[in-house]
């Protein structure tokens, strides 16, 4: 294995994680603006021309900020548990492609960290169902019913969201006849999966609102009934943890969607000019968190029993049966799509 | 190949000594968290042996999906920090036989068949893909693969039958 390889792949992970880190930081101010807009008011606009500045601000503040820790919180736990909710929202996005092949420096280099590999979908379960972890050991080990409490709703809400997330994935593999995400993309070329899979893309958006505790699904932290549910003891930079494991989720998952039904980094041009594919995955992630942010800003919160039966009696038969209409649809009419 | 047998070592280690802290941690907490470790130091194994659709499905299944429901479960419960329940009786001599059998197993096994890291790995480059997998599971092996289901979807119906009951008496 020669050097210039390890040195591309540490310039990679390096780079995803400044655009994750990047990326969450605006995307606070980006979903404050909206909301602001969406509510006729103004939003953040003192720090820095037209408030650009302000995620600095918010920054600065929180590593100022003293840091507790309750006495009879389990501390190890108490202490790892913001750690271990970043890092699967950190390198969940390692498997994506953000292009193609570009020529750089004389070099092939194809535009995501590990590469085209041919289980990247199931690396991306694999991240995500083990991203639960962090939210469930905070709960518990802040030793506050609250936390608690919020702790074991995620735990429940994500589980049985998981499963309806994971069948929406079945759509375009099926399509695409692989799991590689570049295989995917570039089975996109005719035309986007959003068309043959409508009701499939309707159902992993409303499961991956639920698996990043977005509203209306963020029942872990429902203000009014759990004050601020599993992260209530946290302060901090520890505080500022979770948030950013949720707006990098946020990010994550609009790119996933992106990627398996929206086409991907594919747009006009790309063939010729590899370097757009970037651009246009950066315009469809920012139309898809619009789409986030705008459904924070209309509905309100579902009641936690109204959530567990909508996730189990509506969301996994839909898609489930999604699943059997596009294998069926794929067997009747070999060669449609594919 | 001595990069390889570095981290087979590393993680033999993270894994025995997960397990180990798994028996004996007082808290079911921690000890939960120790087998997730086990689990995942495990996958990695799988990886080295180049078997990266085992190495994700045992993240998926076990780490993940499985063990969060023990942790559901323990922490629903209130379960973390349990008495000290008693043994069955015959438990313990069984438990050192069987414990007998597989140590006297796994010594057999070192040292009479050739067991290394390249006889699995160099074998076919390709038996590992998913598609390889699916080939597998789905022609050769369909009726075990079947029967599993069906082991697993009885014990579903049998947990919720379980909850059907206690609901009814609670009613009354």
């Amino acid at each position: 294995m020669d050097a210039a390889l390890i040195i591309e792949w540490i310039i990679k992970s390096i780079l995803l994680l400044v655009i994750c880190i990047t990326g969450f930081a605006y995307l606070t101010f980006y979903e404050r603006k909206a909301l602001a807009r969406l509510q006729v008011r103004i939003g953040p606009n003192r720090a820095g021309p037209f408030g650009l500045l302000q995620p600095v601000a918010d920054g600065i503040k929180l590593i100022f900020k003293e840091e507790l820790i309750p006495e009879k919180a389990d501390r190890l736990i108490f202490v790892l548990a913001p750690v271990v909710t970043v890092v699967p929202a950190l390198v969940v996005l390692a498997v994506l492609p953000f292009g193609g092949v570009v020529n750089l420096f004389g070099r092939e280099i194809s535009l995501s960290v590990a590469g085209d590999v041919n289980i990247g979908i199931l690396y991306i379960t694999a991240i995500t169902s083990i991203s639960v972890y962090g939210i469930v050991l905070a709960g518990w080990s802040s030793n506050n019913k609250y936390a608690a409490m919020g702790g074991i709703r995620s735990t429940a809400q994500m589980i049985s969201y998981e499963l309806a997330l994971g069948l929406g994935f079945i759509g375009p593999i099926l399509l695409a006849g692989t799991m590689s995400l570049n295989g995917i993309v570039e089975g996109q070329r005719g035309m986007w999966y959003v068309v043959y899979q409508p009701l499939g893309v309707l159902v992993f958006m409303i499961a991956t609102l639920a698996e990043v505790n977005r509203a209306p699904f963020d029942m872990p932290e429902a203000e009014q009934e759990l004050t601020a549910g599993y992260h209530t003891e946290y302060s901090g930079m520890k505080f500022a943890l979770f948030f950013m494991a949720e707006y990098v989720k946020m990010i994550a998952v609009s790119a996933i969607a992106a990627t398996l039904f929206f086409g991907g980094y594919r747009g006009p041009f790309i063939d010729q000019v590899p370097w757009l594919g970037p651009i246009y995955l950066l315009i469809k992630v920012m139309i898809l968190l619009f789409g986030m942010i705008w459904v924070r800003a209309t509905l309100p919160r579902l009641r936690y029993d109204q959530l567990m039966a909508f996730g189990w009696k509506i969301l996994l038969p839909v898609a489930l049966l999604n699943v059997l209409l596009t294998a069926g649809v794929i067997m009747l009419f070999p060669g449609l799509g594919v | 190949m001595i990069p390889d047998i570095v981290l087979f070592i590393i993680l033999a280690l993270v894994a025995v000594a997960s397990a180990v802290g798994m028996l004996f941690s007082k808290n079911a907490i921690y000890s939960a968290l120790n087998l997730i470790l086990n689990f995942s130091s495990v996958a990695v194994l799988y990886l080295i042996l180049g078997a990266p659709f085992i190495a994700l499905a045992q993240v998926t299944v076990y780490a993940g999906a499985i063990m969060v429901l023990f942790l559901f479960v323990i922490m629903l419960l209130g379960a973390e920090r349990l008495r000290r329940s008693e043994t069955l009786p015959y438990q313990q001599p069984v438990s050192i036989i069987l414990a007998a059998i597989l140590a006297v197993v796994a010594i057999y096994a070192l040292l009479f068949r050739p067991l290394g890291i390249e006889a699995a790995s160099v074998a076919n480059p390709d038996f590992s893909s998913p598609a390889a997998m699916a080939e597998m599971l789905f022609n050769e092996y369909l009726l075990p693969f079947e029967v599993t289901s069906i082991l697993l979807l009885v014990a579903m119906i049998g947990a919720i039958v379980l909850t059907r009951k206690r609901q009814r008496r609670v009613q009354r």
